[in-house]
């Protein structure tokens, strides 16, 4: 290294940390707005539906009803309802517990371009202690309301 | 009589506290040296207090006293002795307490072996050390007492969940604890070395063991907790980028910075503000974890608390700390000089690279477990999950596993790329030929290719220093970085593996029929209840068979747990030499057949293997490093010794 850098090393260094920080920093805010999922209830969907193929979580209760196994034992479809907007859900797994009609439930997924959302995951109330972050809120004010209706 | 007793030792260790504050901090000034000699022994009985409040909370649970408060909201008379003890630490206010003790305790051991700093630095650090418990001693005290009587005395208590009674998880907080809690040395040593204004090689090297026992203990937690995710959530992942897992993360990255920044402090005298800065941060994201875990703004097995009343008080403790430590570092970084110089191509540029990307990445996690409490706010609720995670990382971390091949082999200061691209011929043939086999293996999966590639480079990169040596007469420190360097590729390679290679299969079957899943055949042999203490269950029989090899029995297990009630599925798992397959049973159809789901994961094991490398590398650091201490320390007595005599 020549001696005028030399000089300035401990300068260089502490820029260098600072470029790639910033970096970081820029980098996660661009990527966060385009990655981070969303959480929408059926009225949300009604709407304005996200695009087709975005990562998105979709609340709401199950309607009562709606569960139907397909022939080969481990798809479910139902929908997703807060008493008005329905959405059609299909899910390829192991239902958990908890999961059944009249009931909140949090699917994570995506909406193919047929309008049907295909969830990876379910996330339904564990228990008392342990409720999905949305659905605190939802089981409260709408899920009585969405019951009364659905019944 | 004992949750009384134990109340009573976490007062005194408190005022203890108080005092080591007090007493170190005044022993500074000009006038108060008298004081000097109080702080070491405070320091001691204070840690040695805290074990006994502890271990007073132990004895209430192991005995399930249900007239403790605590006791009688987590803990059941049924529940195995195991569960019954690691209840005590399961729960929000024995974990704080956990959290204390550990605190106190490696306080108490530096004040007693820690010898090679001037005095007022040690003092300083003591002082600090004592600072940061008070606040969680009153965290305890006032906010999430342990040892809180209940009346009346319930008949049964309310039981642990079922997710947490495991074996492993019985060690896994204590084990993370030790990590995080360890850390706060290296804060306390930055902080006592900015007040005395004494940044120097000897405060790296007192240190760098410290450092090296939390992160040990940081590897090993995290490794196994990432294994329990594996085997108990059923979901088949081992990480999920779930905040808690984040939480664990981000001071590991930290603290793994440090660790390298402090060895360039130890050697050559460089980066000396930019270690303190690391030893302030990598505390810093332990009480940030535990803000973000211990709140309750996040839901999950983790997040006991719901009152906000604690959360606002973790976060005003924050505020003091975290805040207070940057303020003391701004006000005095300037002062700190600046270290020696090297050049461009040289082992201290490589670990400030090394350390710029793994501050990069823990910016990058940092922002994205951050993002969704600052979206809430605003009343958007949103989740960030593995797109933003997985691509946002390897951005930082792939370049950094670049370097780790290389800077091992540059010499200090100066180095040409000559000499060390000579040895690096063939790691970057394997590299290159390893890229190709990846990508016609795992058409498309970008990251996966990049790991099958980099994995085995990485692996004999990492043996490289010991070319030329008498392996007999390498250093333990040395070993122990080629250990951990090669973990790194062992567990790069399971992760690559299990993402590009797993198979998925998700079936209803009767008993009797047989399903392929990878080069397997499971036949479901028959289904039956079994009853475990304190959950009853319906366990399958599979009968798995290696690619015509003769059948082994495996039973995943559909489990419904009694106190509290609720069904948890607990995976069986068949493990090769060459991968693992994970069963779990599903629900029983209308028509009568069972859901299996079922995976063939090639080499997953290797991702914890390669964590436990990573651990015992460190662990050897640490021996060598302690026992070089101990030697010196033994010859200066030897010499002292033989001095008094000759003056006699």
């Amino acid at each position: 290294m020549s001696a005028v850098k030399a000089k300035h090393q401990r300068l260089v260094l502490v820029l260098i940390a600072l470029a790639a920080l910033i970096a970081a920093g820029l980098l996660a805010a661009w990527a966060l707005r385009n990655q981070a999922s969303y959480f929408y209830l059926p009225a949300d969907i009604a709407a304005k539906p996200p695009e087709a193929g975005r990562a998105i979580r979709l609340g709401g209760m199950v309607e009562t009803g709606s569960i139907k196994t397909a022939p080969d034992g481990v798809t479910v479809h139902f929908v997703v309802t807060d008493g008005k907007n329905r959405v059609p859900v299909a899910f390829k797994g192991i239902v958990p517990d908890l999961f059944k009609e009249g009931s909140g439930v949090v699917a994570e997924g995506r909406l193919d371009p047929a309008g049907q959302f295909v969830a990876d995951n379910l996330l339904a109330k564990h228990d008392e202690k342990y409720v999905p972050r949305e659905m605190k809120d939802m089981t409260a004010a709408q899920a009585r309301e969405t019951v009364k209706d659905t019944k | 009589m004992i949750a009384e007793f134990g109340l009573a030792a976490l007062w005194f260790a408190a005022a203890l506290a108080l005092l080591q504050l007090v007493a170190g901090s005044l022993a500074l000034t000009p006038r108060g040296g008298a004081l000097a000699c109080v702080v070491r022994p405070v320091a001691m009985v204070q840690g040695a207090l805290a074990l006994v409040a502890f271990a007073a909370l132990l004895t209430v649970f192991a005995e399930t006293d249900l007239s403790v408060k605590l006791v009688a909201m987590n803990s059941h008379s049924a529940k195995p002795l195991l569960y019954k003890i690691a209840g005590a630490w399961g729960n929000h206010e024995g974990s704080m307490l956990l959290w204390v003790t550990v605190m106190g305790l490696a306080g108490g051991f530096v004040a007693l072996v820690e010898r090679r700093l001037p005095e007022p630095t040690m003092l300083a650090t003591l002082a600090g050390q004592a600072f940061v418990s008070l606040g969680f001693y009153a965290f305890l005290l006032f906010a999430s007492n342990p040892f809180e009587r209940l009346n009346p005395v319930p008949v049964e208590g309310q039981g642990l969940n079922p997710l947490l009674q495991d074996p492993g998880l019985a060690f896994h907080p204590p084990t993370l604890y030790l990590g995080y809690v360890g850390l706060s040395i290296a804060f306390s040593f930055a902080i006592g070395a900015l007040v005395t204004r004494e940044v120097s090689p000897a405060f790296a090297r007192a240190m760098r063991p410290w450092v090296l026992g939390a992160w040990i203990f940081l590897t090993l937690g995290i490794t196994a907790g990432s294994y329990w995710a594996y085997y108990e959530l059923g979901w088949g992942g081992w990480w999920f980028w779930d905040p808690v897992e984040n939480a664990s993360l981000m001071p590991w990255l930290a603290a793994t910075a440090l660790l390298h920044s402090a060895g360039v402090l130890a050697a050559r005298n460089a980066l000396r503000a930019w270690t303190v800065m690391l030893g302030v941060v990598a505390f810093s994201m332990s009480m940030v974890g535990t803000f973000l875990v211990r709140s309750g703004i996040l839901t999950s097995v983790h997040a006991f608390a719901v009152d906000p009343k604690r959360g606002t008080f973790i976060l005003g403790l924050l505020a003091i700390y975290i805040g207070g430590a940057l303020t003391l570092f701004a006000i005095r970084a300037a002062t700190v000089t600046e270290g020696e110089r090297f050049s461009v191509t040289s082992r201290e540029s490589a670990l400030v690279f090394n350390n710029v990307m793994l501050t990069g990445a823990l910016g990058i996690v940092l922002m994205g477990t951050l993002y969704p409490l600052v979206t809430e706010a605003f009343g958007e609720k949103v989740s960030v999950g593995p797109p933003y995670f997985n691509p946002m990382t390897a951005v930082f971390v792939v370049p950094m596993l670049l370097v780790l091949a290389v800077g091992p082999l540059l010499r200090w200061r100066r180095d040409s790329l000559k000499r060390v691209s000579a040895m690096l011929l063939v790691p970057g043939g394997i590299a290159l030929i390893c890229l190709v086999i990846g990508a016609v293996l795992a058409p498309g999966k970008v990251l996966p290719i990049i790991g099958l590639a980099l994995a085995p480079a990485i692996a004999l990169a990492s043996l490289l220093p010991l070319r030329g040596r008498k392996l007999r007469q390498v250093k333990l420190p040395l070993w122990g970085m080629v250990v951990a360097h090669f973990g790194i590729a062992v567990a790069l390679f399971g992760m690559a593996c299990d993402s590009a290679f797993t198979t998925e299969r998700l079936v209803a079957v009767r008993v009797g029929d047989t399903t392929p899943v990878g080069p397997w055949q499971i036949r479901l042999a028959h289904i039956a209840p079994v009853a475990g203490p304190n959950w009853t269950a319906l366990e399958a029989t599979l009968q798995a068979s290696y690619k015509g090899a003769a059948p082994v029995e495996t039973h995943p297990q559909a489990r419904t747990f009694w106190a509290p009630v609720q069904n948890t599925a607990e995976s069986a798992l068949l493990t090769r030499w060459n991968g693992q397959l994970y069963t779990v049973l599903g629900d029983e159809a209308e028509d009568g057949r069972w859901q299996l789901r079922l995976w063939w994961k090639p080499f997953v094991p290797m991702i914890w293997l390669g964590g436990m490398l990573i651990g015992l590398g460190g662990l050897l650091a640490l021996l060598g490093r302690v026992w070089s201490d101990l030697r010196r320390i033994i010859a200066r007595e030897k010499i002292a010794y033989r001095r008094e005599k000759q003056g006699r």
